[in-house]
């Protein structure tokens, strides 16, 4: 019997095998292939759209800025950055259908992350074809939101500065409020302040304002008979002073570099300024060091592609959100937690080109058990310092009188104040809806993840639109029924209607990333890459401990 | 001819000074080692680390970099090879190698010279004597009247006595003006008359002089040996003809075409010739040969040739290694009836030179050297290793390419294909010529001459046209890969070892990352634009052409790499070598160089515009500017001598000369800033 009790203890052998998650797809299923043309379509969209964003300002005012010498500003940052390395874009779509008749693509403004000399590195890039580089409110959101991730990871940022300074015919949305124009330079201080590297090229104007972001620079380089910095320009100052001064004279190279000394280097021309750049960013004395173990990557064993045809469309539909995660993590690893357990909601650990991150993500509607469950989960992943990824697909906290009563409003919160104090970094994709509380509870943006992305096929709004509609024909009904009316079923079609389509235009992944309510849409093919990319940016800063504030139990 | 039997006395050989560097001297110390004989090498300043000391069991300092001061000091290699306990000096070919006083030292000294007695270097070495004490040990010569009696008649019969045709010359001549070829007796009279009626048009002058006419001329030469004890062998004959700027670049063995007949007499020949002048060792004797195969007595090398090693392929003999017996008082080791002919040999010589400027001899670092591996019948003599460094200071010769094989038509194939797999980076080599010679029709047909590369000139440099696509786009995609490797490379050391940022992959949101990448081609920038696609594979546009192209680097060793593409569905493995931004490619012979602009603030860089730096090292000879100078582009700025030859350096932009950096006089090291100057435009 003794022998019996040792060979009980044996280990079965099974060498350096892992189980993998995912399984591979019936591709010749009719929902398959619905699933993969619909997706196949919007991608093609969205690249299509950015296509055209990309161009910049229209063909005219590129030939005028080409004309001059310079470079347009997509070239500048492939020349400021390392040959060959990737561009982690944001925000393409900013200012998408935003101002009416008034085209602002992606902004008037590039913002991205990519490596400088060994160095990753925040780059803020006006487009100066486009609106003269001028900053409208949502040019202003989006270098203000460059600079918060600049800070909260720790990246140095290189300004391309070629801009008119703010947008006067909307002075009262650039000038006065806290994230408005201001706050770039009290931005450009603080970091600084900080140790994060502040430098700005100036390759065009940088009019009244603007003529602050190399100022506040640490370091500045200026493009001979390009570059000019003041705080008036030409016009202004002959109306204040009468004085009749070029812009050259007034604030060109020359004068700053051997006279003012507002800048420190001076350049020939584009090429050179992004040469003197680099030269910059390699003297920074930087080494970027992370407090977690990498591991080598591997890629995952199922091919990304697939994921077009596993992806409902219709959100009513429920897939397994593993199925996303076999295509996204390193060898299709998994090493799922608590699976029995609050199953709406799948968590675990894995590895994303070779970084540890904890996963949650959603197989329908939350319960209180998930609500525990990943409170509980988030708390292993900070105390182990492991990045936490969220991938969103949800309709929301479950509603109706046992829930309320099982607490789902307390359980609920929990979860909220986890993802809310978790100090490591979060990503979020929202893959699919984004609704309600559940937004909250999946780190939404009010959660400040480190980065937030969308699919193309995803929906954000505060619940979906038809129970938007049917609440509010519900509360009409209501109302009717107590002064004695009758509510008829036109009358409810008539009010429904309008909301609906209020909630299917605001509700796109266009209307959001437009306003900045995340950092980009992407390919649900380029997944991987973005979260391994955003996850290297990331760990410019150290993973930092985390204090929870109080649960209630 | 008790000469032979010279006051040195003989004695077996046990140590041997090598008063040489290069390949020559590594070839020596290689049959010495093989002997059991111990090996003493001299060195000059730029030799220090050269190959042949490290070859050699000792080595030791004899003077500076100049070869007057140190390969050429008698007295210090006698002094060395003294004080090391050399028996005998070998002094390669060049340098002391048909120096008498030398010889002669050597003697007085009791040290044995690896080479004939002085008097036969003597003799050989005064044309005039060589050709009398020739004719009259009946070898053929050239025939010649210089005479002052201008008689039609002398001169009729001068005619008749060299034999036709013969060539009629202007005395005071030059340019083909007053000169005449005369067939025949009965075309006499004619030629004479207007030769003359030429030559006192042209320079006022018509004494002519007469002289055998040989057309289509070869150069082949015979190579023999004798002992201290009057044995004599020849070693059949080599064809030099194919020659540059009257030097050899490409040597075989045997003569192509030869009858048995002809070989044999013209073998004869040479052996009286060395007999004639009781001539000890190995030396060649050169003939002039006609296309009826006649040949005639130019000269006698008193030393081992250079191209001996084509002789050696077909012989199956070692003839350093017989040098050294026989130097030692051995017999030679054969009779003449034991020497046989076998099979085909070539000798292509390798330097660093640029054919497509008037063969300019180049210098500097062997960034990259990877010759063809070598076996039997493939042999690379050469004194140089990767690294090392062509000097100025001495012959550009970077190696001695020897294949071997039955026919001559097979021997031209393995000859090309080793030119193939000769990777030389660092400097311009003449090897993608020596292709283009290997690989001309009439060289394959035998068809040689001593005029043949200004007869084919237009078809032999070949590397006029503009570079071509296929190799462009292979730079281009190597360019990318490399720095691709070399962004990994660095990531590993840094804190994110597998950085995405650090992967090259050109990844861009919703979009492709579409490189533009500049490369120059002479004078002509050339923008090629490379799109980096999800797959991993690049769309490569040049012009209105666009190729798919995937590919890896592999054996990757520093800047060398093996590109493995797949471009628009061929497939090649070409091997790359990154230098100085510039790409090196090698997928035809000889590789092709494809190089990058330099932006113009880095300019001032040693790699920047030539003209105001020096091209190479050497000499300043001539200034012909001076500070305040206005200057056009293409305007001669200074003269610099190097390698026995003057260049000219020009303006390569229009400006005003504020300073000239060098006096005349000075030698100046390759890269040198010459003059500064003003750039207008």
């Amino acid at each position: 019997s003794l022998r019996r009790n040792v060979a009980g203890t044996y280990r079965s052998y099974y060498g350096e095998r892992i189980a993998t998650i995912g399984t591979p797809p019936d591709k010749n299923s009719d929902q398959y292939k619905e699933n993969y043309v619909r997706m196949k379509e919007l991608v093609a969209e969205l690249k299509s759209n950015v296509a055209t964003v990309t161009q910049g300002g229209g063909e005219k005012s590129i030939q005028r800025h080409v004309s001059q010498g310079k470079m347009l500003v997509r070239d500048r940052i492939n020349n400021l950055l390392d040959p060959g390395s990737p561009f982690l874009e944001l925000s393409q779509l900013a200012g998408y259908d935003l101002y009416g008749e008034e085209e602002v693509p992606a902004g008037g403004i590039i913002t991205g992350i990519g490596r400088v000399s060994g160095v990753d590195c925040m780059i803020v890039a006006n487009d100066a074809t486009v609106k003269a580089g001028t900053y409208y409110p949502i040019t202003i959101k989006k270098h203000l939101r460059a600079q918060d991730i600049a800070r909260e990871n720790n990246l140095t940022c290189v300004y391309l500065v070629d801009s008119g300074g703010a947008n006067l015919p909307r002075q009262d949305e650039v000038f006065p409020d806290r994230d408005n124009f201001g706050r770039i330079f009290y931005n450009q201080a603080i970091m600084s302040s900080m140790g994060i590297p502040q430098i700005a090229v100036v390759m065009g104007s940088c009019t009244a304002g603007g003529a602050y972001v190399p100022a506040m620079a640490d370091q500045s380089i200026i493009v001979k008979e390009q570059g000019t910095i003041f705080l008036a320009g030409p016009p202004l100052v002959r109306a204040a002073t009468g004085e009749v001064v070029s812009p050259e004279e007034l604030g060109g190279a020359d004068l700053h570099c051997r006279t003012s000394g507002v800048t420190d280097h001076f350049a020939e021309d584009d090429s050179h300024a992004l040469y003197l750049a680099r030269r910059t960013v390699a003297n920074l004395n930087r080494k970027k060091t992370t407090n977690i173990p990498i591991q080598e990557p591997r890629d995952p064993v199922y091919s990304v592609d697939e994921l077009y045809g596993i992806v409902q469309s219709d959100f009513s539909k429920v897939y397994d959100i593993r199925e996303v995660i076999a295509r996204v993590v390193d060898g299709s690893v998994f090493d799922e937690f608590k699976t029995l357990y609050g199953d709406t909601l799948i968590t675990g650990f894995a590895h994303i080109h070779g970084y540890p991150v904890g996963i949650l993500g959603n197989n329908g509607v939350l319960y209180s058990s998930c609500a525990l469950k990943a409170a509980h989960f988030i708390q292993l992943c900070c105390k182990r310092k492991i990045p936490l990824i969220f991938l969103q697909n949800i309709t929301g906290f479950m509603v109706g009188r046992d829930a309320e009563a099982g607490g789902i409003a307390k359980n609920g919160a929990k979860m909220v104040n986890a993802v809310a104090c978790a100090n490591v970094p979060k990503i979020t994709v929202i893959v699919g809806g984004s609704f309600g509380a559940g937004n909250y509870g999946m780190c939404g943006r009010a959660y400040g993840p480190r980065f937030l992305y969308m699919w193309p096929n995803a929906r954000i709004s505060v619940m979906g639109g038809k129970q938007a509609a049917l609440v509010l024909a519900q509360v009409q009904k209501a109302q009717k029924q107590r002064m004695g009316q009758e509510f008829t079923a036109e009358e409810e079609e008539a009010l429904m209607k309008p909301i609906l389509e209020k909630y299917e235009q605001e509700g796109s992944p266009y209307y959001s990333s437009a306003r900045l309510w995340d950092d980009g849409v992407i390919d649900p093919a380029d997944t991987r890459t973005i979260l391994a990319l955003s996850l290297s940016a990331a760990l410019n800063a150290p993973v930092q401990n985390t204090d929870f504030g109080v649960f209630r139990m | 001819s008790c000469r032979q039997l010279s006051d040195v006395a003989t004695m077996p050989i046990s140590k041997v000074l090598i008063a040489n560097r290069g390949e020559i001297a590594c070839r020596v110390i290689r049959s010495a080692r093989k002997l059991g004989i111990k090996t003493v090498a001299v060195y000059s300043d730029a030799d220090k680390h050269s190959m042949h000391v490290a070859m050699a069991d000792e080595a030791y300092h004899i003077g500076p970099a100049a070869s007057q001061l140190s390969y050429l000091n008698k007295q210090k290699i006698l002094q060395v090879a003294k004080s090391s306990g050399a028996q005998a000096i070998h002094p390669g070919y060049g340098f002391l190698s048909e120096n008498t006083e030398f010889a002669d030292l050597c003697d007085k000294e009791g040290v044995i010279f690896v080479g004939p007695p002085s008097s036969a270097i003597r003799d050989m070495g005064i044309k005039s004597t060589s050709k009398s004490i020739m004719s009259a040990a009946g070898v053929p010569i050239i025939e010649g009247y210089h005479g002052t009696d201008q008689s039609d008649d002398r001169l009729r019969a001068e005619s008749e006595k060299i034999g036709y045709p013969v060539m009629l010359k202007a005395v005071r001549g030059g340019g083909g003006k007053g000169m005449r070829i005369v067939m025949t007796a009965a075309d006499f009279d004619e030629a004479l008359e207007s030769a003359r009626r030429e030559a006192l048009k042209s320079f006022d002058d018509d004494v002519m002089l007469v002289e055998k006419f040989v057309d289509t001329p070869r150069h082949v030469e015979v190579q023999v040996f004798g002992d201290r004890h009057g044995n004599y062998v020849y070693l059949f004959e080599r064809d030099c003809s194919v020659q540059r700027r009257h030097q050899k670049i490409i040597e075989e063995a045997p003569a192509p075409g030869l009858s048995e007949e002809v070989r044999r007499s013209i073998g004869e020949a040479a052996v009286r010739a060395a007999r004639a002048v009781n001539y000890v060792g190995a030396g060649t004797v050169e003939f002039i040969m006609d296309s009826q195969q006649n040949f005639y007595f130019m000269e006698m090398n008193t030393r081992l040739q250079v191209e001996h090693p084509v002789t050696e392929m077909v012989t199956n003999t070692d003839l350093v290694e017989w040098q050294l017996k026989v130097a030692g008082g051995d017999p030679l080791p054969v009779t003449q009836s034991d020497l046989r002919l076998h099979g085909h040999a070539f000798e292509a010589r390798i330097y660093a030179e640029d054919p497509d400027n008037n063969f300019l001899p180049g210098a500097g670092p062997l960034v990259h050297l990877s010759p063809p591996s070598g076996d039997q019948t493939i042999r690379i003599e050469t004194g140089v290793r990767q690294g090392d460094e062509v000097t100025t200071f001495y012959d550009p010769m970077i190696a001695k390419l020897v294949v071997w094989s039955a026919d001559r038509t097979s021997a031209l194939e393995k000859l090309r294909h080793a030119l193939r797999e000769y990777h030389i980076v660092g400097l311009k080599t003449n090897i993608r010529f020596l292709d283009d010679l290997a690989k001309h029709p009439e060289f394959i047909k035998a068809n040689v001459h001593t005029g043949f590369i200004p007869l084919y000139e237009d078809q032999l440099f070949s590397r006029k046209g503009p570079l071509n696509r296929q190799t462009l786009c292979q730079a281009a995609t190597a360019l990318v890969l490399f720095e691709q490797y070399k962004g990994q490379k660095e990531a590993v050391d840094s804190g994110d070892p597998f950085s995405p940022f650090s992967m090259g992959s050109g990844a861009r949101v919703n979009e492709n990352f579409i490189r533009r990448v500049a490369f120059t081609d002479k004078d002509d920038n050339i923008d090629v634009t490379v799109r980096y696609q999800s797959d991993g594979s690049y769309v490569v546009q040049i012009g209105d052409e666009s190729f798919d192209v995937q590919a890896t680097l592999t054996q990757i060793e520093d800047n060398t790499a093996q590109l493995v593409s797949t471009i628009n569905g061929i497939k090649a493995d070409t091997k790359v070598v990154m230098h100085e931004g510039a790409v090196h490619i090698f997928a035809e012979v000889g590789g092709v160089e494809v190089t990058r602009p330099v932006p113009e603030f880095l300019g001032d860089s040693s790699s920047g515009t030539m003209g105001d730096r020096a091209p190479m090292q050497g000499d300043i000879t001539h200034i012909y500017v001076d500070p305040g100078a206005a200057i056009e582009k293409g305007d001669p700025l200074l003269a610099l001598e190097s390698m026995k030859m003057e260049y000219v350096i020009r303006a390569p932009k229009k400006g005003i000369i504020e300073r000239v950096l060098v006096a005349k006089g000075d030698n100046v090291q390759k890269n040198a800033p010459l003059v500064v100057y003003q750039e207008q435009k």
